[in-house]
């Protein structure tokens, strides 16, 4: 399968100029290197919110759940519940992910269940036309805060190396090699994956020239990724807010049961459930 | 034959609840029908605790007024209900909990003492004190325990019903019933047992009373079975999980009360839109609000039938026993898959928790053979094909050669995202073409049932387990009793029938502003009289008995 097969006929509505169709591209290439390693097209699904992230769910010809504002992760968990083959990919917003839906973020990475999660952080509610999010500087001006916000950002690589994310990376739209290269290390991690990606948003919040003037690369070969202290620190360099250089790459990796793992551990083999009832109700008689 | 009830009361923690279970068993053991109902308030440790357990030679559904056995762990129970105790009746007490009683007293803080077991144990001594005063065999006391407490615990419980046994004399025997023994289950547990029966693949729930013990009985049931049974962080987590897990073609159901299903409406409206199989149980407690979290009521049949945005189909059943509870609860889920809609299964604290003899076969099919697919085009394959019934042949996420798209925006066939007028209005007929597919389908089922009163003038309408209570004061009397048990979509044509030849129609339910009433009205169907209870505690027949007498 080639990767721009991967497109469907679903007319593109993003503003020209948007960091998705960078995620995009790097997603339809990641699937289409699944796909020709040998995992079957149909065993991939994408779960997206509600937002201009969401719309990868119709541009992508992959499985889907178009799901609800902030709601990705409880569909994902239970989809890789339901049928541990699955490879569960989701795209969340960050008005979606660390606004509406945060505490679903912080069970899935308590939780390690095996899915990848891309957090499109344009650091403004894009679809409903320039808000603040959870990850948008203090003092930022959006229209619901237009004396700006009078609140600091949170720090999500920090948050989810301490909630307990197996697997954890930044990425940006405009370094699409190394996004590539991000997203398919974190669909390979066995565990929750949580790669946070620097989306710019071309209509509401362009940050091309800060982010080109301040990220830089964690050296993957260099960086020790299964340490939590070193990744904390690589997290906190940059806060969100205040002026400095900020890390891109992966920050931490480490293996654990997940979820379903042991989960499969606990299920009985038993799979006659009348003959459960029957004995039940006998012994109540 | 007659009929028999013993009232067990103590401060909440001191086995109230085992010690029910253990007399059910025990009355269901000598062939007896039973009705337990258990009465705590929210808390965990002090609060006045009991449990009613009512049997008979023929079924029954409610307590009554009168109780011919007290058993009182503790002083308030005597002083809360001696005054409910029959004529002839008798109190069988612990002597170093109870002061002021008259009756047969045993010394329990004694025999737990000497016998070195667990303090908890007074609840056994005191249900083997009662077995001896009431007559009940030896071998069937020790054989009811032997079943209902864990090999654990059992020889100190055995030795401390035996003293307790010793201590006390027989004063009559309690006649023996007509019947093989029934199990008694649960509300709760028939109708976990239900969905089971209906292919439950996983049950997700948060605790909430009257729905926990759902949760904890399946939990259980998991150990033994290949049931996946998850506790998430919140409701709004519950139902996700389930509809994920139902876009991958598994079965699942949560069950919550009023306020976790307002966490889940959002999501009831994203089963509707995404045609998305669920089936949800809502067991009602008393609100606004956290209300009265351990008491019953009927408030949410409006709700059930209301919940979410947008206008889509969805199936809303009310069982009123155990029996009931576990049928509908099948049919519920099965339905769902069927019509790929969202169902409700509607009960109330007291179905929950209360105890029923039951005399369903789990071997025996209750719903209709699932009928496969066919042959389903996957290139492409349309997840949301418009068909004249309005269900589109389903396949689920990771089904060889089909790209399945499940979208909560308005979507074409394909379920992609579309907002052009025509797309919109055939996909909104198409959902709704469901409802009357769904409607159709129920046309096979009894969902309205008739108790009795083919010549009557008068009908009484009630619903859920209001309904025990009607048709045991109704016994007798020149009424028919209706029970709709469909109450979405509502089953028209089987309640004009139920209702033919009446002049006057009664309605009965456990809330303030007659829902089931209202949800009549719109159907066409007009009361003359109602009785509504709203303080949280169900009827017992002789207070059913009166206010009918009143508007009858
Ligand atoms: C429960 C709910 N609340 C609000 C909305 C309205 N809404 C749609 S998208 C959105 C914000 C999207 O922001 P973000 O998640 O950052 O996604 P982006 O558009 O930036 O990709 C909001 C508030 C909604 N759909 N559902
Ligand atoms: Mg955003």
């Amino acid at each position: 399968m080639e990767s721009k097969d991967l497109i469907t006929s679903a007319a593109n509505t993003w503003c020209p100029g948007c960091g998705n169709f960078a995620i995009e591209h790097a997603l339809k290439d990641v699937v289409a290197g699944l796909v020709a390693d040998g995992t079957p097209l149909e065993k991939i699904v994408l779960v997206t919110g509600i937002g201009c992230h969401g719309k990868m769910a119709d541009y992508l010809g992959v499985n889907s759940f178009y799901a609800i504002h902030g709601r990705t992760l409880p569909v994902a968990t239970g989809l890789k519940l339901a049928n541990p083959d699955l490879t569960v990919l989701a795209c969340a917003g960050d008005g979606d992910c660390y606004g509406e839906g945060l505490e679903h973020l912080l069970f899935a990475a308590k939780r390690n269940v095996d899915v990848t999660l891309l957090v499109h952080d344009n650091r403004v509610y894009g679809l409903t036309t320039g808000q603040y999010t959870p990850t948008s500087p203090l003092g930022f001006s959006g229209r619901s805060t237009p004396q700006g916000t009078p609140e600091y950002p949170f720090n999500p690589v920090e948050l989810m190396i301490a909630a307990g994310a197996t697997w954890v990376g930044r990425g940006y739209s405009r370094r699409l090699s190394q996004l590539r290269e991000l997203i398919r290390a974190a669909v390979g991690h066995r565990g929750f994956s949580f790669l946070e990606v620097f989306q710019v948003c071309a209509t509401f919040y362009n940050q091309t020239k800060y982010y080109d003037d301040h990220v830089y690369d964690l050296e993957a070969e260099t960086f020790p990724t299964s340490d939590p202290g070193a990744a904390l620190d690589a997290a906190r360099e940059w806060d969100y807010s205040r002026e400095s250089r900020i890390p891109l790459g992966q920050f931490y990796e480490a293996i654990y049961p997940t979820l379903e793992e042991r989960l499969a551990e606990q299920r009985a083999k038993e799979t006659d459930p009348v003959g459960v009832m029957q004995r039940l109700m006998a012994e109540r008689t | 034959m007659q009929e028999f009830s013993v009232l067990i009361g103590g401060r909440a923690g001191e086995g109230i609840n085992k010690a029910s279970a253990i007399l059910n068993h025990l009355m269901a053991r000598l062939g007896r029908y039973v009705y337990m109902y258990y009465d705590y308030p929210s808390l965990i440790r002090g609060g006045h605790n009991f449990a009613v357990v009512r049997s008979a030679g023929r079924p029954v559904w409610t307590h009554r007024d009168r109780v011919d056995v007290i058993l009182a762990l503790d002083q308030k129970t005597v002083d809360q209900h001696l005054s409910e105790l029959a004529e002839g009746g008798v109190v069988v007490y612990d002597t170093s909990a109870v002061k002021q009683a008259e009756g047969i007293g045993v010394d329990l803080d004694a025999i737990v003492r000497e016998e070195k077991a667990p303090v908890i144990t007074r609840n056994s001594g005191l249900v083997g004190a009662f077995c001896r005063v009431a007559g009940i065999p030896w071998e069937v006391v020790d054989g009811v325990f032997r079943e209902e407490v864990p090999p654990k615990y059992l020889d100190a419980n055995l030795r401390v019903v035996r003293r307790a046994w010793d201590a006390v004399e027989e004063r009559g025997r309690i006649e023996r019933g007509p019947m093989k023994p029934l199990p008694v289950l649960t509300g709760n547990e028939a109708i976990a047992l239900g969905l089971v029966k209906g292919g439950l693949d996983a049950y997700i729930a948060y605790p909430m009373t009257p729905t926990s013990n759902i949760l904890h009985f399946l939990a259980g049931f998991a150990g033994s079975s290949a049931l996946t049974v998850v506790h998430p962080e919140s409701e709004i987590a519950v139902i996700l999980m389930a509809l994920g897990a139902a876009a991958a073609g598994k079965r699942a159901a949560v069950g919550t009360s009023g306020g976790g299903f307002c966490l889940m409406t959002e999501a009831l409206s994203l089963a509707g839109q995404a045609e998305l199989p669920v089936a949800i149980v809502l067991g009602q407690r008393p609100g606004p609000s956290t209300g009265l979290p351990t008491y019953s009521c009927q408030t949410e049949l409006l709700f059930a039938r209301h919940a979410g945005q947008g206008e889509f189909p969805r199936l809303v059943v009310a069982p009123a026993d155990a029996d009931e509870a576990y049928l509908w609860s099948a049919r519920a889920l099965d339905l769902a898959w069927r019509f790929q809609v969202p169902a409700i299964v509607l009960a109330d604290k007291t179905l929950c928790e209360g105890g029923y003899s039951c005399s369903f076969d789990p071997a025996t099919e209750v719903v209709a053979p699932p009928e496969p697919p066919g042959d389903v085009p996957r290139d492409p394959y349309l997840r949301y094909r418009v068909t004249a019934n309005g269900v589109s042949p389903m396949l689920s996420i990771g089904t060889p050669g089909a790209v399945v798209k499940v979208n909560s925006y308005e979507h074409d066939e394909a379920g992609i995202t579309i907002e052009d007028p025509e797309t919109t209005v055939a996909m909104q007929e198409k959902r709704l073409r469901k409802g009357a597919a769904l409607a159709e389908a129920l046309a096979a089922y009894e969902t309205v049932a008739v108790y009795g009163g083919t010549d009557a003038r008068v009908g009484v309408v009630s619903w859920g387990s209001t309904v025990g209570a009607v048709r045991e004061a109704a016994a007798g009397l020149p009424v028919r009793v209706i029970q709709p048990i469909v109450l979405e979509p509502f089953p028209v044509e089987a309640f004009r029938r139920a209702v033919d030849g009446l002049d006057r129609v009664v309605v009965v339910e456990e809330n303030q502003t007659g829902q089931l009433e209202q949800l009549m009205r719109v159907h066409g169907f007009s009361a003359g009289a109602r009785v509504h209870r709203f303080d949280g505690r169900p009827f017992t027949v002789e207070e059913m008995a009166a206010r009918l007498a009143e508007v009858v």
